[in-house]
């Protein structure tokens, strides 16, 4: 702006600073935030730990109906792999580990299998830059290839440290974790690993239901179970639920508290951004203190306040 | 003085080892475009973010708040005497975030795929409003510098051969151009600051859903204020930086009089960083970590001692702000920490709860790394070599510029 036009340009000034402050008050786009829809029939899966066996047929069946690579059923005999303790990863979406039992159990070990834990309130579907990640009223919480780009935010943000990547693809490389065999499901199938389960340490029902049941459980068995429902109340609840004979610590599930994982990050954004308030906010004040100190005469070089 | 572009060679011994360190950078890259990120980088399901993320995009953010903080003070606050130093750090701006958005594109395992956010909105995810902002912002930056180039080509566009007949229609171009910018660069310069604002505080708020994976001397809810305060405390210490460094460079006498009084104006901003900070940690009872004495507490007290405290203290005192050697390091400390500060948040805090092994960068990773910064180095240098960008003596000034901008 040329100092010569003193008023015309202030009310120039004016004008274009009312225009961009409009813009940016417009209503926000009502896709901009899709909250997930709970369903109350949302199934689960309850995995009582005191009953697995440790046979690893999920593990199996899980990469079978996953098009996954696999030993043949019968290597899955070989213990040796519970030396080591195992995440689910790209190549296999569920692993079962060994654990020492508590003293009392009549028993030296407990086995727990581990995947996704398909939050109610789930981390990685809030992260998401693209909303590739969602939870579906089946309970699933399900992962798109059309709109994944590869960021890894999820797995910064999933608190069970779930999510894994295909790290040695350079082209479509993919977020890989149980998907709760949605598909299988839909055409009125059981999970694989469910329906693998020889001995029903898991249990495949409306979660709501399963929490009852578990509940049951507990209460007519109280040596043998640890009161709490692992999954009940953890980050907000997971429609996958463990019942254990000791500490939840000791199978390695994290302590979480009851709050969701979103909740702190997802209040602060929508602070920021209330409805575009508090930027367009700034924006007028910083435009009024630019058209205060337009015309103000400058300060010499060690004036007053600097 | 006045901005010019600056003459002499542009080979020099130096330079040519940041080409071949750049061009070192650009061969490991592209082996993981076609290898994938395995090939190259020690990223784990454990650990899904490196240095790419915590240095190339985080680091590289903060470093870059010079350029709000001037176009803040300069044009905001019209403290004419900086505008010397205000196209120095708004080119730094312009070339670090062009470079924040490769590394963005070269660390997510579907390059091609980055316009997805630009359709697939999720209003939830800090990411999602960090890459929008960083995005526009980087808009910003290129319309905030077409006036230099306007000021570099007016009256002087020359195309070789054939387009020569399009000499004079680029070059009304440009006139409309500079006319039509001159009258609304301050809706672009207001809105740079507005989005530098929310971004570099939304940056923090990235870590906030990692949760307990994140080591409680950095977790907090404050996160983002904390990310903001520090990236308004980095922003003139960089543009002292980069200034003293280019002058050297170029054989300038470096522009004392401004770089000390924005040297004074570092204290206060580093005192109101360091007060949140350290009041954070009294408020959730952290410090009981400092006294373990372990990886994250003394990456936490290096962090605060080099990045605020000494160069707080430097600040205040009057003979630092005239020692140019003295200020410059005093500057770089600040720089230094806050780099570290970025490093700490993104890697050193992330402690995920089923770990194996701790990341370390891997030789492709870093080479990455400083492949990027020379290359931007070299960019720079060749900039103010053709644009009007860094201030000169009036009389070393070859025949005064027929068309004067404001810039
Ligand atoms: S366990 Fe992790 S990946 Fe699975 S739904 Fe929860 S946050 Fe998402
Ligand atoms: S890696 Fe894919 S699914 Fe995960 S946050 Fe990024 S875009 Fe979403
Ligand atoms: S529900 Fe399906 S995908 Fe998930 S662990 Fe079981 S078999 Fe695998």
């Amino acid at each position: 702006m040329s100092p010569s036009s003193g008023r015309s340009s202030r009310r120039d000034f004016l004008k274009t600073a009312l225009a961009a402050g409009a813009a940016g008050l417009a209503p926000r786009p009502a896709s901009a935030a899709p909250k997930p829809a709970l369903s109350p029939d949302r199934m689960g899966v309850l995995v009582d730990t005191t009953v697995c066996i440790g046979c690893r047929n999920c593990e199996w069946a899980c990469k079978t109906a996953h098009a996954l690579p696999t030993e043949p059923l019968k290597s899955y005999e070989d213990k040796s792999v519970f030396e080591k303790f195992r995440r689910p990863d790209d190549k296999a979406l569920t692993v079962v580990n060994r654990f020492d039992a508590p003293k009392d159990a009549g028993t030296p070990h407990r086995w727990a299998k581990i995947q996704c834990m398909h939050c109610d309130r789930p981390a990685c579907v809030s992260a998401c830059i693209v909303g590739a990640l969602s939870k579906s009223e089946d309970g699933s919480v399900l992962w798109s290839t059309r709109r994944c780009i590869g960021c890894r935010y999820c797995m910064v943000a999933c608190p069970f440290q779930v999510p894994a990547f295909e790290y040695h693809k350079a082209l479509e490389p993919s977020i890989r974790k149980c998907d709760f065999c949605h598909d299988r499901r839909r055409s009125g199938g059981l999970p694989a690993c469910v329906e693998s389960c020889p001995v029903e340490a898991l249990t495949y029902g409306p979660r709501e239901e399963l929490i009852r049941v578990a509940r049951a459980r507990t209460k007519r068995y109280p040596q043998r179970y640890a009161s709490h429902i692992y999954g009940e109340s953890e980050v907000g609840g997971t429609s996958w639920l463990y019942l254990a004979g000791g500490d939840f610590a000791d199978l390695r599930l994290p302590r979480l508290g009851p709050d969701p994982a979103p909740g702190v990050s997802e209040s602060i954004q929508h602070g920021i951004f209330a409805y575009f308030i508090p930027p367009a906010s700034l924006y007028g004040l910083l435009g009024l203190l630019m058209w205060i100190s337009k015309n103000r005469p400058e300060r010499g070089p060690h004036g007053p306040g600097e | 003085m006045r901005p010019a572009p600056v003459q002499g060679k542009f080979l020099t011994p130096g330079v040519i080892a940041l080409i071949l360190l750049a061009a070192n950078g650009l061969a490991v890259l592209a082996w993981r475009l076609l290898f994938g990120l395995g090939a190259v980088t020690n990223l784990t399901n454990e650990y899904p973010w490196g240095i790419w993320i915590g240095i190339d995009v985080a680091g590289g953010v903060a470093l870059a708040a010079g350029g709000f903080t001037t176009a803040a003070l300069g044009h905001v606050m019209h403290r004419e005497r900086y505008h010397a130093v205000i196209r120095p750090a708004l080119l730094t701006a312009m070339l670090g975030y062009t470079f924040v958005a490769i590394g963005v594109a070269v660390d997510v395992g579907r390059p091609y795929s980055m316009w997805h956010p630009l359709v697939m909105w999720n209003g939830n995810s800090a990411l999602f409003e960090v890459g929008m902002c960083v995005m526009c912002y980087l808009h910003v930056l290129y319309i905030e510098f077409l006036p230099v180039v306007a000021e570099r080509f007016i009256g002087r566009v020359d195309l070789p051969g054939l387009l020569a007949p399009l000499n004079a229609p680029v070059d009304r171009l440009l006139r409309a151009l500079d006319r039509g910018l001159a009258k609304t660069m301050f809706v672009f310069i207001i809105a740079g600051v507005v989005l530098s604002t929310l971004h570099q505080s939304s940056l923090g708020t990235l870590m906030v859903i990692a949760g307990p994976k994140m080591h409680p001397l950095w977790q907090t809810p404050i996160l983002p204020l904390l990310f903001l305060l520090s990236a308004i405390s980095v922003g003139f210490p960089m543009v002292i930086v980069e200034s003293m460094l280019a002058s050297r460079s170029f054989g300038l006498k470096p522009e004392m009089d401004a770089l000390s009084d924005l040297g004074r104006m570092a204290a206060p901003l580093l005192g109101i960083w360091l007060a949140f900070k350290l009041g954070d940690m009294f408020v959730r009872e952290t410090f009981v970590h400092l006294a373990k004495l372990d990886k994250a507490s003394l990456f936490f007290m290096a962090e605060v001692l080099i990045g605020i405290v000494v160069p707080l203290r430097m600040f205040l005192s009057p003979a630092v702000l005239e020692s140019p050697p003295l200020l410059l390091a005093a500057s770089a400390l600040v720089v230094l920490g806050v780099a570290l500060n970025r490093v700490n948040n993104f890697i050193v805090a992330y402690t995920p709860p089923f770990a194996a092994g701790s990341y370390v960068p891997s030789l492709g990773e870093v080479s990455v790394t400083v492949g990027f910064i020379c290359l931007l180095a070299l960019i720079y240098r060749a900039m103010v070599m053709i644009f009007p960008v860094i201030s000169l003596p009036d009389r070393s000034l070859p025949v005064p510029a027929r068309y004067r901008v404001r810039g």
